[in-house]
Parts: structure tokens; C-alpha cells; sequence
């Protein structure tokens, strides 16, 4: 198979899946469930063709597709895939369908569903392989738009307040973002990603965007920050999110906390690092201890929760914190003297791990919550149930290996990860590794909770009555999940070796302009 | 037979492919679960002993066999597996041990429905416990550290249905944690300071000399040596594992699982591996032996933590009424002891006895399980009694496990091991009130045991269920009998006159000494066990218990102390005054902050843009408001009626937001321009 367009297939199959939905009308639920479900793994599909043609040892972008736009803008069509997208493209790829079955018996109107999910799913790609920020900013408010009704039109009782906040809060940020790359263009007159590396990594960026004069190369700084720390989000920002997954019906939980989660810190390694590495190096001191924020105060605040898909979505926030502690504690070493270079790979491996390995187990999570409400008529309390290990085992042995594989244990998907977070972060600045611990320790906590109230103990609540145990397409969700947690849990150089050379250079390159 | 260091990973590996079995048999598998159990350790037993053999032909040499678990930067992050006698005997006693228990609990866990389960959670334990055993990095030890911490959580809480137990299990795996956490920092620092986490790497692993040096040439906080900090650090995990005070709460509650577990797990093995994680660490725990100026040493910390924590478990044994708790506090007593051999310079002894205490403690937990069984779960030692006619086999096996703990002289295996423990707390110079506290723990030993098998095999049956005991099927009292055999026999593996262990554990020859030398202590010692023993007779013995709720003589001479013992010496509650609050209260202030002050402020600010709005208040309603709804609108046509109409929302959020962000933009300016 030719790759020359192998990436637009990617971004547009599961639009033009959307398209089709939409012209067929009339057609039965069934049908346009199994039609979106096939456009859905077109993802996996495609990205299994970028996988056996990918060459991990060339650091640059592959399978480059690049045509002029709009000239007058000097705008272009650049799409490229690295390491980092590849594995995010990927993700993309096992979660998206996962997702969609996790919602798959909802009543109202699939049709209209799917088209709005395969939207938002090839917004999601978009994203993540789009290298000019003209289209990659289309793709990033795209994505709003579908997940915005998705939410309100299928969520629970507080879906609509909650989808406002979500794309109002969102919105707000994205547009400080645009105002910032705007003053870029004006600045530079490119919008392209690979050009204004280059700019930034010569110093010539902010000695242009010292040209606009007063506090512009600083707002340029901050508009871009706030928009992706918004949807990350790094702590406070995210007031939006636990309502927002809360409310959401389960498989647009599992695609938002799976997969555009991970939009944001993209946009961080992809954007706003590689661009403004001397600014955010000097926001970094400020920027760690909000990293640190959320890990500690987002586990924290999962304990106290009652409503276990709130539970999860904290601990989303937990989890991302991480990822994005790592990335300033680089950010924050960098320039320093003796520098530990190996610090620095560990602290960026582990954060690409990590943006995957939680894609994996939070969805599984949030998928569980789902199947519990699916029995209880949307129950979801931490009270609601009791021993239900007595009475769906197989369903308690899944859900407890995604847990397990959330609170990292050695041995499944998500300690490879957080081991090398934490051994970076360590080297770069110790402190902030062993504040950092506090998260880890309060995961265990809430987690165990969570599995003893609702699986321990005698059986109480809904799980008195009839509650089935996990069986056919819930099965055919959690247990590829579950398998993939366990072979990357294994066997980390599955993923590490896609992008180790990558980081490699990203971290011999580290200086400030 | 010889098994050498690249094939090192089979132990562990057949019990792993065991649970994997277990795994996936269907519930009706128990059968074929507990016979791949079985099958599994038993060949990793001949395969241990093939291990010993070569270790033992070269007692010197570290044989490590490493390899890349996965690319990172321009080199890797390797694993390894390491053959040394240390391993070698870890490996072999683990799995006879556990094999005994495995056949056991065949016969215990017989009537129980879940029974696959069992033997799979045990067959992942062995496979883990084999791997901290066999690793040869501090990372791979870790993972495998973690993985017997799941299992003990999974086997503790085997009973899920008992809320007791899904408790206990929690609270096991979560207080292990926190002493896991500063394991962690230590190894994330120790790799900093030295780029690897390999023990032996052909002169660039941690425990060699140049990782070494460099890190005792180094000073941090406090004026400690770092390799210091990062040995206190490591030891940390080892407080958490191996029941040491203060993390030494999660040990008696971890008795609600089965008793097999209680012997296998909370006995002889997981809760020994971190006497064995510092045996092993060992060149970095005394690195900073030789330096003067510091302000504190490593082992001095992990002699007086043992020296506490072996009183203080002799003294809560005292007093404590179910059977499995009395051994429990004992065995957190005996880990003690160990800590402390290994705090005052000799891992050797901490290993003699760690060794020892494994076949005698697992033979009195075992011997328990019997009681158990046999008394239709009754553990109350008040409601026992009698037994000792009732059930012959488990009596004199238990009652050769008791002298061993007891440390009754010459014959037992417990006497030698304790006894090189006491020798080397007598020879260290820094201090002498470990030896005391250890000589006070001879004494409460052999009373506590004294008071256990009286109540527990003499007098009259107190219930019900102790009239009817009788004893139990050879799957039982086969690994009892065997157990006690080992009790007796492995102490003379280790005595002063032949220190064939302490050579071969050290690969150099140690000078066997006569019973003579130092003989004051072993005199002093043996007076201690019979003046233990002898008001154990006085008290408990001569007057045995008439009924079940006879008050204990010890209660009515000291109701206080007997109380306070007998409540633990309050330290759950004391835990849950402080840090259980804590911990609540942080739980309860973040969800505050995330309530009511960040979520606060974005509304609070809304009030503020709606205030400010109110001139422009009907271009955003009629523009960006009417817009969403509007669509909205459309879309509802499209379905029921799902959701609330919502208005006047949208832009307080979004004036909100601005104004947020501008107050935010210029908090980040100024501090860069700053």
C-alpha cells in the first residue's frame, strides 16, 4: 500500500464515515452502529500501516504530505508523523472503538451519535498529525464542537450545564491561543510547526516577536499557554472536567479522558516547549508547583468523592499532572549546570509512556463505571454497591486490573511510566519528586477504596439483586484493554522503541536560545 | 545437578506459569490449579537446589547475568538476575517452605469454593517472592516487591466477604505503601547518584566499590553521606514490609486470611524479605561504617528500630487471646531480632535466623491452621484447651516449634540462631541496649509460649467446638511433621563449634570457636528461656483455665497493662487521632479548594463580569447565548426531551474566563519579567 497519503486517510476516514452516516438516513440502529464501529478501527487499521513502514530511528517527521493552501497567508497542508504522534495515533486507534462500544446500547438516536463520535474522532487525528497551525487549529476547535453535543444531548441529568462549561471554559482559552499565533504570523509570517522550531531553537523567534515591542513576546507566551493548560488541564484550570466526564455518557468519558486529554499535553511537547523554550523556562519554577498541584491536591480530592465517575475523572487530573510535572522539571532544568541528560530522557519517556498507558487504564475505568450503571439503573455511588465480586467475578477481576494498572503497579501498562517520571523529575529536581510521591500514595488510597465498597464486603445495595456478570461486547472491550496492559506492562520496549530516539535527541539538544 | 545465573529466572518463572494456569481454569479447575501449583514449586525447588550447588562450589563470586528490559537514551535500562549463596538459600527455603504449605492447604482450603483461586494467588505470591529473591537490580527487586504486596493483598482479603478482611487487606497493602514510598525515593536517588540500579555489573554496579565510594564521598542534608540517606531511605521499605514499628500495625490484622497464608506470607517469607532486601543491600548500608564525622550511621537506625520493635512484639504477645495473633506479634518480635542483627553488623546472623524462623514459624502457623481446622475456626485460645490428646501429631510438632522460638538450649534451632544474633549485639560498640532489649525478649518469648500451648492443648476442652477436634488428614500433618523435623535439624548448620552456614553464606572461612568462648552470654541466655519458661509454668501451667471466661491471671495482677498490651499498646488508635485525620482532613481541604475556591472563584468572577456586563448584557444574550441555544434547540428536535433549557449561563463563564485569564497572564508576565 502506497503511503504518499497515508496520514490524510487517517484524519479523513472516519470524517468521511460521518459523511456517510449522515447521507444515509433512515437507516436502522444497528446498521449505523456497526458503520461507525468500522470507521472508528479505520484508525487502528491505518495506523498499523504507519507502524510497519515507520522507521523509529529517523528523529524527523515520516510520511510527510505537504501542498500549498492559501498562499496569500503562506499557509500550507502539512501533515507528519513522529514517534509521539504515532503513538498517540495509535491510542487513538484502540480507544476510539472501545469508546464507541462503551456506549453502544444508548437509545437515542445512534445515527446522530455516531456522526458526532467519528467527528470528533478524526478532529482528535487531526490534531495530533497536522504541522501547520493553521489546520491544527481547525482540528483542535473541531473537536469541540461534536464533543460539546455529545455531552449535552446524551450525558445525565447535569450534561448541559456541564458541555457549556466545558466549551465555554475551553473556547476562552483556545482564544487566547489564536490571539498569540496570530501576533506569531505577524511576527514571522509562517505558521508552520517545523519552521518555527527551527526559528525558536536560533533564538530568531523571540528576537522577532521582540519586535511587536511592549508585552507581547510574554502574552504570545501565556495565550498559548492557557489554552492548552486549559485543556490538559494543569491545575486550577480544571473545574471543567470532572463535570464534564461526570455527565458525559460512557464512551465520550472514555474518548475525552482517553484521548483529548492527551490534545493538550501534545500541544505542550509539540508547541509551546519546542517554541517558547526560554519563557517557559523561566514560568517553569511556577508552572512545577502547579504541575505538583494537581497531583497532589487532584488525588486528593478523588478521595473525597462520592461519585465514582467523578472519582476516575480526578484522578485523570491526577495522572495528566504527571505527565506535565515531568515536562517542566525538564523544562525547568534546562541551561542549568550539569544538566543530567539522562534525567531529562527518562523524564520525557515516561511522559509519553504515561499519555498512553492512562489513555488505556482510564478508559477501562471509566468503561467499568459504565457497565455498573448500565445494572443499577445509572447508579454509580461509591455506596450504591457491595460484594459484587461475589456475583460478577470475572467483571471484578477485569475492573481490578484496570486499578491495579491505574495505580501502577509493577507489572501492568502504567509503572514503566510513572517509574520514569519519577526518576527524572528526581534528578531534575528532587523536591518536587518527593512531593510528587504524595499523589501516588493517595491513589492507592482511593483506588482501594473504591474496589473494597464496591466489589468487598457482603453483598448490599444493587448488587443484591440480579447483576450480571461482564459478558459478550463488554468482554470484547475490557479484555483487549486488559491483555494491552499486560504486554506493555511486560514489554515496555514495544512502545519506548518507537520513540527513544526521538526523545534522545530532544534531550541532547536542550539549550536555551 | 548446577544451575548458573542465566537460567537463574526459571524459579521464579514456573510458579508465574502456574498462576497463569490457575488463572484461567475454570472455577471447577481447583484440582488442576493446585497441581500445577504444586508441580511448579516443586521443580523450582530441585532447580534451587541446583542453584545452591553452584553457588556453593564458587561461594565468593557474585554471578550476575543482565540484560536490557527496554531502550532508554543511548543505552538501556537493564535488569539482571544475581547467583550467590545469599540467593541460593533464600531460593531453596522458599520453596520448600512453600511447598510444604502448598500440600497443606490442599487439605485446609479443601470445602472451599474458591479454592483455584487460591492456589493461582499463591502460585503469583511464590513467583514474586522468588523474584526479589533472584533479582539483580534494585529495580527488578522492587516490581517483584510490589507484586508479593498484591498478592498478600489479594490473599488477606481472600474472604472478601467478611468486611474484616476486605479491611485488613486494604489496610496491608496501603501502611506497607507508605514505607514503599521511601523505598522508592531511595532507589530513584541512588540511581541518580549512580546510573544504574544493578547490584553487580562487572565493577559498575551500586554495590561495587566505585558506586560506593562515590556516594559515601558525598555529604546532603544533615551532614549525612548520601549513600546513608539512600540506605535509611531503602529502609524504609523494609519497615513497611517486615512489620517493623512504627509501620508494624498492618501485621496482625493481615491474620484474617487463611492460615496458610498467615504461615506462608506473614511468616516465613514476604515479611522476611525485607531483612533479606537489607541483608542484600548490605556494602551500602555499612558504607558509611568507616566514616567519623556523619552525623548517624544507617545500621544504627535499623539496630535500634529492631531492638524496639523486638520488645514491643513480645510484649503485645503477652497479652493477646486469638491464637494466630499471639504468633503474629510473635513473629513481628522475631523480625526484630533480625533487624537488629543486621543493625549491629552482622547480616549472617540476621540470615542463620531468618532461616530458622521460617521453618518454626511456619510449623506454628501451620500447627495453628490444624487448631483451626480441627476447632471449626475457633482461634479464641480461651475457648481451646485440651488438644493435647485430641490432636497428637499436631501437639508434638507444635510443641517442638514452641522450644524453637522459645530458644530452649542445644537441641533447637531457634537457640543457635538467636544466640549468634545476641553474640553480635554483645560484641558492637556503639551500644549496648539492643542486647538488653533482646535479652528482655528471651524472657517474654518463652513466657508468651508458655501461656499459648497451655491454653491452647491443656486443661479442659472450653467449647464446643474444642471437644470434638480431632486431628486433621496427612496433607496436613505430613508438612508439620517434616517442618519439625527442619526446626530441630537446620540449627546445627550454624553452631559455634561448626559455622558451616556462616562460611558458606559469606564464601570465606569463618573460625569455628568452642561453646565455651563467650559462654557468659549463652549462659545468660539459657537462664533467661527457663526463667521464661518456669513463670510461664507458675502462672499459666499449674492453674490451668477452667472456663472460658475466667478472667487471666495476668489481668487481675495488672489490668492496666494487661489491657494496653492486650489493646496493642493503642497504636491504631493512636494512627487514626493523627494521621487517619490527616488524611481526612487533606482529603476534605482539597475537595474544599476544588469545590469552593477554585470553582468559587470562577463564579465568584462571573458575578463580578455580570456586574460589570450589564451594558452589553443583551448583545451577548441575543448573539453568543441565542447562537447556542438556538442550535441546541434544533438538535433537541431531533430526540426527546433531554435536557434543561439553559440560559444566561454562557457568558457570565465566559467573562468569567477573560477576566481570569487576564488576572493570570499578568501574575505570569510579571513573575518572567521578575
Amino acid at each position: 500500500m502506497s503511503t504518499s497519503h497515508l496520514l490524510s486517510l487517517i484524519v479523513f476516514v472516519p470524517w468521511i464515515g460521518a459523511a456517510l452516516l449522515a447521507l444515509l438516513r433512515g437507516t436502522s440502529p444497528k446498521l449505523s452502529r456497526a458503520l461507525a464501529l468500522l470507521f472508528s478501527l479505520s484508525t487502528l487499521g491505518l495506523g498499523f500501516v504507519a507502524l510497519a513502514s515507520f522507521d523509529p530511528g529517523r528523529t524527523g517527521y515520516q510520511f510527510i504530505e505537504r501542498h500549498d493552501w492559501i498562499a496569500a497567508l503562506n499557509v500550507h497542508y502539512h501533515l507528519g508523523l513522529d514517534g509521539m504522534s504515532l503513538i498517540l495515533v495509535l491510542l487513538t486507534g484502540i480507544v476510539s472503538p472501545a469508546a464507541l462500544l462503551g456506549s453502544w446500547h444508548l437509545k437515542r438516536d445512534p445515527r446522530c451519535f455516531a456522526i458526532l463520535f467519528l467527528l470528533l474522532q478524526g478532529a482528535a487525528l487531526g490534531v495530533f498529525l497536522a504541522l501547520d497551525f493553521f489546520h491544527w487549529f481547525l482540528f483542535w476547535e473541531l473537536s469541540l464542537v461534536p464533543a460539546f453535543f455529545l455531552i449535552k444531548l446524551w450525558g445525565g441529568p447535569g450534561a448541559s450545564r456541564a458541555a457549556y462549561q466545558f466549551v465555554i471554559y475551553t473556547i476562552g482559552g483556545s482564544a487566547f491561543m489564536l490571539l498569540g499565533f496570530a501576533a506569531i504570523f505577524a511576527a514571522t509570517g509562517t505558521l508552520d510547526f517545523a519552521q518555527l522550531t527551527q526559528l525558536a531553537s536560533d533564538g530568531e523567534l523571540g528576537a522577532k516577536l521582540a519586535t511587536l515591542g511592549g508585552i507581547w513576546p510574554e502574552a504570545v507566551f501565556v495565550g498559548v499557554l492557557l489554552g492548552l493548560a486549559v485543556k490538559v488541564p494543569l491545575f486550577p484550570f480544571h473545574t471543567w472536567l470532572p463535570p464534564a466526564y461526570a455527565e458525559a455518557p460512557t464512551g465520550v468519558s472514555m474518548f475525552l479522558t482517553g484521548i483529548m486529554s492527551k490534545m493538550g499535553v501534545y500541544g505542550f511537547l509539540r508547541i509551546l516547549w519546542p517554541l517558547f523554550p526560554a519563557q517557559l523556562h523561566a514560568a517553569a519554577p511556577c508552572l512545577l508547583w502547579l504541575a505538583l498541584g494537581g497531583v497532589v491536591l487532584g488525588a486528593f480530592a478523588a478521595m473525597k468523592q462520592t461519585d465514582l465517575k467523578r472519582m476516575v475523572a480526578y484522578s485523570s487530573v491526577n495522572h495528566l499532572s504527571y505527565c506535565l510535572l515531568a515536562l517542566f522539571a525538564v523544562s525547568y532544568a534546562t541551561g542549568r549546570d550539569g544538566l543530567h541528560a539522562e534525567a531529562a530522557t527518562a523524564a520525557l519517556s515516561g511522559t509519553i509512556l504515561q499519555m498512553f498507558n492512562h489513555g488505556l487504564s482510564a478508559a477501562a475505568l471509566f468503561f467499568c463505571v459504565g457497565v455498573l450503571e448500565s445494572r443499577s439503573n445509572g447508579k454509580r455511588g461509591l455506596d450504591d454497591f457491595g460484594g459484587l465480586r461475589t456475583v460478577a467475578p470475572l467483571f471484578a477481576g477485569l475492573c481490578g486490573i484496570a486499578m491495579f494498572s491505574s495505580l501502577g503497579l509493577p507489572g501492568l501498562n502504567g509503572f514503566v511510566g510513572e517509574f520514569l517520571i519519577f526518576r527524572g523529575v528526581f534528578g531534575l529536581d528532587a523536591l518536587a519528586a518527593a512531593v510528587a510521591c504524595l499523589g501516588l500514595f493517595a491513589t492507592a488510597f482511593f483506588l482501594l477504596t473504591f474496589w473494597q465498597r464496591v466489589f468487598h464486603g457482603p453483598r448490599a445495595g444493587a448488587a443484591r439483586g440480579e447483576f450480571r456478570d461482564v459478558a459478550g461486547f463488554e468482554l470484547a472491550v475490557l479484555i483487549p484493554l486488559v491483555a494491552l496492559m499486560f504486554l506493555f506492562g511486560v514489554l515496555p520496549q514495544l512502545l519506548t522503541g518507537l520513540f527513544n530516539p526521538l526523545i534522545t535527541s530532544w534531550a541532547g539538544h536542550l539549550t536555551l536560545p | 545437578m548446577t544451575l548458573s545465573a542465566e537460567y537463574l529466572w526459571l524459579i521464579p518463572a514456573l510458579p508465574l506459569l502456574a498462576a497463569a494456569v490457575g488463572a484461567l481454569t475454570p472455577r471447577s479447575g481447583r484440582r488442576l490449579a493446585s497441581a500445577a501449583a504444586i508441580l511448579a514449586i516443586g521443580v523450582s525447588f530441585l532447580l534451587s537446589c541446583g542453584a545452591l550447588a553452584t553457588a556453593l562450589a564458587n561461594p565468593a563470586q557474585h554471578a550476575a547475568a543482565n540484560f536490557a528490559w527496554f531502550d532508554l537514551g543511548n543505552g538501556a535500562l537493564r535488569l539482571g538476575w544475581l547467583l550467590d549463596p545469599l540467593t541460593a538459600f533464600m531460593c531453596v527455603m522458599v520453596t520448600f517452605v512453600g511447598g510444604l504449605i502448598f500440600v497443606f492447604s490442599t487439605g485446609y482450603m479443601h470445602d472451599d469454593a474458591n479454592a483455584k483461586q487460591f492456589f493461582c494467588f499463591l502460585s503469583l505470591f511464590a513467583a514474586a517472592m522468588l523474584g526479589i529473591v533472584v533479582a539483580n537490580s534494585l529495580l527488578l527487586l522492587f516490581i517483584s516487591w510490589e507484586l508479593v504486596g498484591l498478592a498478600s493483598y489479594l490473599l488477606i482479603g481472600f474472604w472478601f466477604h467478611k468486611p474484616e478482611a476486605a479491611a485488613a487487606a486494604k489496610k496491608a497493602f496501603i501502611v506497607t505503601r507508605i514505607g514503599d514510598l521511601g523505598f522508592l525515593l531511595g532507589i530513584l536517588w541512588l540511581y541518580d547518584a549512580t546510573g544504574s540500579l544493578l547490584f553487580y555489573d562487572g565493577g559498575n554496579g551500586v554495590l561495587e566499590a566505585t558506586a560506593l565510594s562515590s556516594m559515601v564521598a558525598q555529604t546532603t542534608v544533615g551532614g549525612l553521606a548520601v549513600s546513608t540517606a539512600i540506605g535509611l531511605l531503602i529502609f524504609c521499605g523494609a519497615v513497611g514490609k517486615s512489620g517493623q514499628f512504627p509501620l508494624h500495625v498492618w501485621l496482625p490484622d493481615a491474620m484474617e486470611g487463611p492460615t496458610p497464608v498467615s504461615a506462608l506470607i506473614h511468616a516465613a517469607t514476604m515479611v522476611a524479605a525485607g531483612v533479606f532486601l537489607i541483608a542484600r543491600v548490605y556494602p551500602l548500608m555499612m558504607a558509611d561504617h568507616d566514616l567519623v564525622h556523619v552525623p548517624l550511621h544507617a545500621l544504627t537506625v535499623v539496630a535500634f528500630i529492631g531492638a524496639i520493635t523486638a520488645l514491643m512484639g513480645a510484649l503485645i504477645a503477652v497479652a493477646q487471646n486469638d491464637i494466630k495473633r499471639v504468633l503474629a506479634f510473635s513473629t513481628v518480635s522475631q523480625l526484630g531480632y533480625m533487624m537488629l542483627a543486621l543493625g549491629v553488623g552482622s547480616w549472617v546472623a540476621a540470615i542463620f535466623h531468618l532461616l530458622t524462623h521460617a521453618f518454626f514459624k511456619a510449623l506454628l502457623f501451620l500447627g495453628a491452621g490444624s487448631v483451626i481446622h480441627a476447632a471449626h475456626h475457633e482461634q479464641d485460645i480461651r475457648k481451646l484447651g485440651g488438644l493435647s490428646k485430641l490432636m497428637r501429631v499436631t501437639f508434638l510438632t507444635f510443641a517442638v516449634g514452641t522450644l524453637a522460638l522459645a530458644g530452649f538450649p542445644f537441641l533447637f534451632s531457634g537457640f543457635w540462631s538467636k544466640e549468634a544474633v545476641l553474640h553480635a549485639a554483645h560484641e558492637w560498640d556503639v551500644s549496648h541496649l539492643p542486647l538488653y532489649a533482646g535479652l528482655a525478649a528471651v524472657v517474654l518469648t518463652a513466657f508468651y509460649m508458655t501461656r499459648l500451648v497451655a491454653e491452647t492443648f491443656f486443661g479442659k476442652p472450653r467449647s464446643h467446638a474444642a471437644e470434638h477436634a480431632h486431628e486433621n488428614s496427612a496433607a496436613m500433618t505430613g508438612p508439620l511433621v517434616i517442618l519439625a523435623i527442619c526446626a530441630v535439624g537446620l540449627g546445627f548448620l550454624g553452631t559455634p563449634a561448626w559455622p558451616w552456614l556462616q562460611s558458606a553464606l559469606t564464601g570465606a572461612p569463618v573460625e569455628p570457636h568452642s561453646l565455651l568462648e563467650g559462654g557468659g552470654l549463652m549462659m545468660l541466655s539459657i537462664v533467661l528461656v527457663a526463667l521464661g519458661l518456669g513463670t510461664g509454668w507458675a502462672v499459666y501451667w499449674r492453674r490451668l483455665r477452667a472456663t472460658a471466661t475466667a478472667p487471666d491471671p495476668l489481668a487481675t495482677a495488672a489490668p492496666g497493662t494487661f489491657a494496653f498490651l492486650g489493646a496493642r499498646m493503642k497504636f491504631d488508635e493512636l494512627y487514626a487521632a493523627t494521621l487517619g485525620r490527616l488524611n481526612t482532613f487533606l482529603a476534605a481541604l482539597a475537595g474544599f479548594f476544588d469545590r469552593w475556591v477554585w470553582g468559587g472563584l470562577v463564579n465568584l468572577l462571573a458575578l463580578l463580569g455580570e456586574f460589570g456586563g450589564v451594558v452589553n448584557r443583551e448583545a451577548d444574550e441575543s448573539g453568543l447565548n441565542g447562537g447556542f441555544d438556538a442550535t441546541s434547540e434544533k438538535l433537541r428536535g431531533t430526540g426527546q426531551l433531554y435536557s434543561r433549557a439553559q440560559t444566561g449561563d454562557a457568558h457570565g463563564y465566559l467573562r468569567t474566563l477573560a477576566i481570569a485569564f487576564v488576572v493570570l497572564a499578568l501574575i505570569v508576565i510579571m513573575g518572567i519579567n521578575g
